[in-house]
């Protein structure tokens, strides 16, 4: 029986490291490949040894696919290809395959050098994956080999963020990756078409949330913003390089032009001036506002946003910094955290969801006294405020997908098991689909049926069509043909063809009966009444009566014969093929029963 | 939804609504469907007419009327004079594709393969009752609209009053010179669509990527290929499972900036239509782009200026790239280079956003991230600048000797008039033709008598009859079908019996308005067999590696597809109205008994016969293999390599037995 399994060696019942394994149509896939932020150790990483205590990864995958440049869907990559090993191809957006290696270095990076890790990947690693890499269009069909093909979706998330189509025959899978399906301010929603998948991987990530309009949530940022900056205090958001930072970015530009203000807005340097770059680049993946206007105004060119000097954090008056890292754990957000956090005239905001043991999560858990290296004691006298602004499907966003794509089936990933709980009932309820939400290392199994695709010769095709344009041609016919398999080759072809193909002779087989009739009269006279009663009681059927004195009944040949020894009996021999067995059986046991006297 | 239904001879069919070879128009009925491939529009009609100035020419209103030998100037309103050459005073008008040929509201879909061969599209889309859909790539869309809202600002705006038709009269055009006189289809001409009906035409655009599946009707698939030659070019397949055709149209081998030509796609064509090959079989373009170079770097050395007649994109983007490398080495960053175009911004700006169009080395700049093309550093540093037209900042800005590049390149309209006219007169000036779509010496006609340079660089980077011929013997297609022009040397170099399609069996030619059946031998269709059905089905192994199966069940055809289904379990009659029920969702199940093969061992099948508890079996042997004879039962077996006989009293029972013996060693078919 033909199946479909899936085991997630991360984001199963979690967050992070998100890893998903799937086996359809013989094919294994990997989804995603990448690192969990909560953890330093090996749990960092997915468990790779799940595939290598069979043998080598590259033996047994066909394809990786990365759905999007976040760390936790890429951040394990160099280390699975290059220290790990795997050699095969692996799958992503042009932006994704152009952004992925510079959040991989820079990763690296924090790891290695600020960290002080041994035994981690190394800078040539990352370039060395990368040459592994496979660029993919959106709707292009790719043919990984003969027989299994993906397809990437439109994301929304983030820039370059697919979702993945999976197809070996008849049978598919879709990977959602993260995704968005309301359009924000550069980045279009999420969509895919009715394709029907056998089974539908999607993140859950706000599974039980219905977000109030993001609307709101953007009024109520500026006004925060604005409070802070009326009052003379500074404003510092840690962000990541890419992503929501160009959405905040877009939000200030027009709003500080509408409100005609005039503090300041600094950007940290490095990283994000480069990202701004990509998305002026690849302007064709943003919303359709921004890649309508883009030649009267790059949106991604800033007027009021200025690149940052680590100088400029002791100016005096209020500004706004975006500065990196996004979790407050290193770097200049954490510099600038610790210039301002003294002053209540101040405000930091945290645009995103923050792991565990950083700084970011320990101001947003409440903690205002905060020990930093060296014993030192920071207090924390500035407003803390939180705000979400991550680009994942809400609950409805989620049934909305489903309800796009129609599944047979759906799998729950990265999310939290409570939550996924009460979205898996929901979306059972709703679509009368079973929903699975496997932890890491559990293995869902989902049994198949796929159609076979068959070639049927035109002509066999055409003579049950051409029946099939009767007036009758409502009722669904019968086909009768054989079908060769050579290899993979299956055809279908009428019998006769079939015979012919394989150089065999047809067996004919026939039947000849002697069916005893008392009838005295003349040989001829009998064919007569054999005649006149075959056609007054099988009126569906061709009787006719030949010159030569035989009765056929459509093929049957009915001969009337003297007996040898009795002059009253005459001997009726029926024959016919095996093809008209029924009929001749039913003529045989007819004419057993005599001829009506009334015939005479 | 339709259904399929064709003949095994073809009924496809190619109708060809061109005659130019790079602009084609064709309309393919394949299967169910119809699609149109390309809409391209002869523009070299416009030639025949006389320029449309920016700013009012003298010289061109003072043109002397065109009168017969006999004097009869009937006509002097509508034809002028212009050094023996006769050319139409009108708005410019285009040579459109035939709309008589087939019903164009009956095109399914019409697949573009790169934004040269689009400019038609409003015509048709607009005028035609056409309802379908049209499918291209998002490069093409975009440059395609720059295209299209160029021609109708650089039409729009310089308004004439008059149109001409008396000329067109058959009667009349008889008696003109040529080449008017030979001008064909004139009555198909039209003048230029408005912006309305561009925005009403791309409107009915859907954007595909690059090898991307699209079904029509459930019957065909049609896929875009990379063709190498433009931004988002591409050739397209067109197939259903059994067959396939090829439409390659514009494609290049050359490394320039899009991305390469994918020719593997192409293998296995039943047919390939073979259109947009160079225009100058002859000319290299390399060759051509260091001739440019060299020639503009000579004008303004000596102090003059020089004029590149252009699209507003396609080979300005190279051009740009080339002068970039060598401004310096030649001395020439002094000189400022002007893009004038009311899309030239647009056409800049549009380049540097599809890097995943674009070939590997522009892709792997735009990965650092840096724009891919250069041009972007020559505007940041003033060397390149843009203007929508010459009127307003570029007169300010205007400082000579300068390189000028503008349209349109058939110098009948847009701002080129104006440079034409303003450097026409000097030799210090040189015009360079890079664009291969019209005859510069035709081109020129209207500005004689000329002191300006003329310099032909024709930059066609689209195969060659080398790499055509190589390409087909790459991809094997069964049949080439291509323009006419293309079966034979162009008519300038007769000798030259390599400038034509070499292949075997010879390409199927075609020309305007002709309709060419295709020759397809369809001889499988595609049947899905659902799974429950495929369970049942009992495969024997007939020779090593091939096994059959006798298959009995329910055809189903839906929206062109084809399912077999079980057949329904036979349902026992029990008479009366219940049957009659019954047998409506029953199919006609007159179950079929398949074909026999095989042949009867004789001293096994007696053996089988013992075993069931005949007795008294006698064998006889006759000429062609031996009788049986069942004494008791007085019942004879006739058995022969290829037949068996039964012959028995009417014994059901027996016979029945004596049946399925046989059947034992017989393979069912």
């Amino acid at each position: 029986m033909p199946e479909i399994r899936v085991t997630p060696l991360g984001a199963g019942q979690d967050v992070g490291r998100s890893c998903i394994l799937v086996s359809i149509g013989g094919k294994n896939v990997m989804l995603d490949c990448g690192m969990h932020m909560g953890f330093n150790d090996d749990r960092r990483f997915p468990d790779f040894s799940y595939i290598t205590r069979n043998g080598r990864l590259t033996d047994f995958l066909d394809c990786v696919i990365i759905s999007h440049f976040h760390l936790d869907h890429c951040g394990a990559l160099p280390y699975f290809s290059e220290m790990v090993g795997y050699d095969g191809p692996i799958y992503m957006t042009h932006p994704t395959q152009a952004i992925c290696p510079i959040l991989l270095e820079d990763y690296r990076k924090i790891a290695v050098d600020k960290k002080g890790e041994a035994n981690f990947f190394t800078s040539q690693m990352i370039k060395d994956c990368m040459k592994k890499v496979v660029a993919v269009h959106l709707h292009q069909t790719v043919q990984v080999d003969d027989e299994l093909e993906i397809k990437a979706y439109y994301a929304g998330h983030v820039l370059g963020a697919a979702m993945f189509q999976i197809k070996v025959g008849s049978e598919s899978v879709v990977y959602t990756g993260d995704y968005n399906m309301t359009p924000d301010r550069h980045l279009g929603a999420a969509w895919i078409d009715k394709c029907r998948p056998n089974l539908l991987i999607t993140e859950s990530t706000y599974a039980t949330t219905i977000r109030d309009s993001k609307r709101c949530r953007e009024r109520d940022f500026l006004k925060k913003v604005h409070e802070a900056v009326e009052r003379g205090g500074k404003v510092l958001i840690p962000v990541f390089a890419l992503g929501r930072a160009q959405e905040l970015c877009i939000l200030l530009e027009t709003f500080w032009e509408r409100m005609n203000l005039k503090a300041p807005i600094y950007f940290s340097t490095g990283l994000t001036e480069k990202a701004n770059h990509y998305y002026k680049l690849f302007i064709t993946w943003t919303n359709q506002k921004i890649r309508k206007t883009f030649v009267q105004r790059n949106m991604f060119e800033f007027k009021h946003i200025k690149a940052f000097d680590r100088a400029f954090a002791d100016n005096p008056g209020p500004m706004v910094v975006f500065a990196t890292p996004g979790m407050l754990h290193a770097g200049q957000s954490l510099q600038i955290f610790r210039k301002w956090a003294g002053n209540e005239k101040n405000m930091v905001i945290m645009p995103g969801y923050c792991v565990q043991g950083t700084v970011g999560h320990k101001i947003l858990s409440g903690q205002r006294k905060l020990e930093m290296e060296g014993r030192q004691v920071l207090e924390v006298k500035m407003q803390v405020e939180y705000m979400s602004f991550s680009a994942h499907a809400d609950a409805k966003g989620i049934m909305q997908l489903v309800g796009q794509a129609e599944p047979e089936s759906v799998l729950l990933v990265h999310g939290e098991a409570k939550k996924m709980e009460f979205l898996k009932q929901k979306i059972e309820q709703e679509f009368r689909v079973s929903c699975y939400m496997p932890a890491n290392g559990e293995t869902v199994t989902l049994p198949t049926s796929p159609s076979i695709p068959v070639g049927i010769s035109l002509g066999l095709l055409k003579r049950e069509m051409a029946q099939g344009l009767l007036p009758d041609a409502k009722k669904p016919r019968l086909l009768h043909g054989t079908l060769i398999m050579k290899d993979s080759n299956f055809r279908l072809v009428s019998s006769e063809q079939a015979l012919k193909e394989l150089g065999l002779a047809e067996h004919q087989l026939r039947f000849t009966c002697r069916v005893h009739l008392h009838d005295p009269r003349k040989e001829q006279e009998t064919a007569m009444r054999v005649y006149s009663h075959l056609k007054s009681v099988l009126k569906e059927h061709c009787v006719q009566h030949l010159p030569d004195g035989s009765v056929t009944v459509e093929s049957i040949l009915i001969q009337a014969a003297a007996h040898s020894e009795d002059p009253g009996t005459k001997v009726l021999l029926v024959s016919w093929t095996y093809q008209d067995e029924e009929l001749g059986s039913h003529l045989t046991s007819l004419l057993k029963k005599g001829l009506p006297q009334a015939a005479s | 939804m339709c259904l399929v239904l064709s003949n095994q001879k073809s009924n496809m069919k190619l109708y060809c609504l061109s005659g130019h070879p790079t602009l084609p128009c064709n309309v393919l009925k394949f299967k169910s469907t119809t699609i149109m491939l390309d809409c391209g529009l002869d523009m070299t009609s416009t030639l025949n007419f006389l320029p449309l100035p920016l700013v009012q020419s003298p010289r061109l209103s003072n043109l002397p009327g065109w009168s017969l030998k006999d004097g009869n100037a009937f006509l002097d309103k509508e034809l002028k004079e212009c050094s023996g050459h006769v050319f139409v005073d009108s708005v410019p008008e285009f040579c459109l594709p035939e709309t008589e040929l087939i019903d164009l509201s009956t095109v399914d879909v019409i697949l573009i393969s790169n934004y040269h061969c689009m400019m038609a599209l409003p015509y048709i889309t607009e005028h035609t009752g056409f309802t379908g859909t049209v499918y291209a790539t998002e490069p093409t869309v975009q440059i395609g609209r720059l295209l299209m809202e160029e021609l109708v600002n650089f039409i729009e705006r310089v308004p004439k009053a008059q149109s001409a038709s008396l000329w067109k009269n058959k009667d009349i055009q008889r008696l003109l010179p040529s080449p008017l006189k030979d001008a064909v289809e004139v009555s198909t001409w039209r003048r230029c669509y408005t912006m309305q009906e561009v925005n009403s035409a791309l409107s009915k655009i859907q954007l595909v990527g690059y090898s991307q599946k699209i079904e029509l009707f459930g019957a065909v698939q049609v896929t875009p290929l990379s063709s190498g030659y433009a931004l988002g070019s591409s050739n397209w397949i067109i197939q259903s499972h059994y067959e396939k055709v090829s439409y390659v149209s514009g494609s290049s081998l050359l490394t320039t900036h899009p991305q390469p030509m994918d020719q593997a796609s192409l293998k296995n064509s039943d047919v390939l239509v073979l259109t947009g090959l160079t225009q100058i079989p002859t000319a290299n373009p390399d060759g051509m782009v260091g001739e440019f170079c060299s020639n503009l770097a000579l004008t303004v050395r000596n102090g003059g200026n020089v004029l590149v007649p252009c699209y507003p994109s396609g080979v300005i983007y190279d051009l740009l790239e080339c002068l970039y490398q060598y401004i310096d080495s030649a001395g020439l960053s002094n000189i400022p280079f002007y893009f004038i175009s009311p899309v030239a911004n647009s056409s800049l700006e549009f380049s540097q956003i599809f890097a995943e169009w674009l070939c590997h080395n522009k892709q792997t700049k735009v990965y650092l991230p840096e724009p891919p093309f250069p041009h972007a550093e020559l505007i940041q540093t003033n060397k390149l600048k843009h203007y929508p037209s010459l009127h307003g900042d570029f007169s300010s800005d205007f400082r000579q000797p300068c390189v000028v590049f503008t349209g349109h390149p058939s110098l009948r309209f847009g701002d080129v008039v104006h440079f034409m006219e303003l450097w026409g007169k000097s030799s210090l000036n040189t015009v360079i033709f890079t664009e291969p779509d019209f005859s510069y010496l035709e081109a020129l006609a209207p500005y004689q008598p000329l002191a300006m340079k003329c310099i032909y660089c024709p930059i066609d980077t689209r195969l060659n009859f080398i790499q055509v011929s190589k390409l087909l013997k790459e991809v094997q297609p069964l049949h080439v079908v291509c323009p006419e022009q293309y079966t034979q040397p162009p008519p300038a170099q007769s000798h030259r019996m390599d400038l034509m399609i070499d292949c075997q069996p010879p390409a199927m030619s075609y020309r305007r308005a002709e309709v060419l059946a295709l020759p397809f031998k369809r001889r499988y269709e595609k049947i899905e067999i659902m799974p429950e059905l495929a369970d049942s089905l009992v495969p024997m192994e007939i020779k090593p590696g091939i096994s059959l199966a006798t298959v009995s069940a329910v055809l189903h055809t839906k929206d062109n597809k084809h399912v077999l289904q079980p057949p329904p379990r036979p349902t026992q009659p029990t008479g009366g109205k219940k049957r009659k029920r019954a047998s409506d969702d029953i199919p006609d199940c007159k179950v079929l008994k398949p074909l026999l093969s095989g042949s009867i061992p004789v001293e096994q099948f007696v053996q089988a016969l013992e075993k069931h508890g005949f007795s008294d079996i006698k064998v006889e042997d006759t000429a062609k293999g031996h009788i049986v004879l069942l004494q008791e039962a007085e019942t004879l077996i006739q058995i022969e390599e290829d037949s068996t006989h039964i012959i028995c009293d009417n014994d059901e029972m027996l016979r029945v037995r004596l049946r399925d013996l046989v059947l034992k060693f017989l393979q069912k078919f």
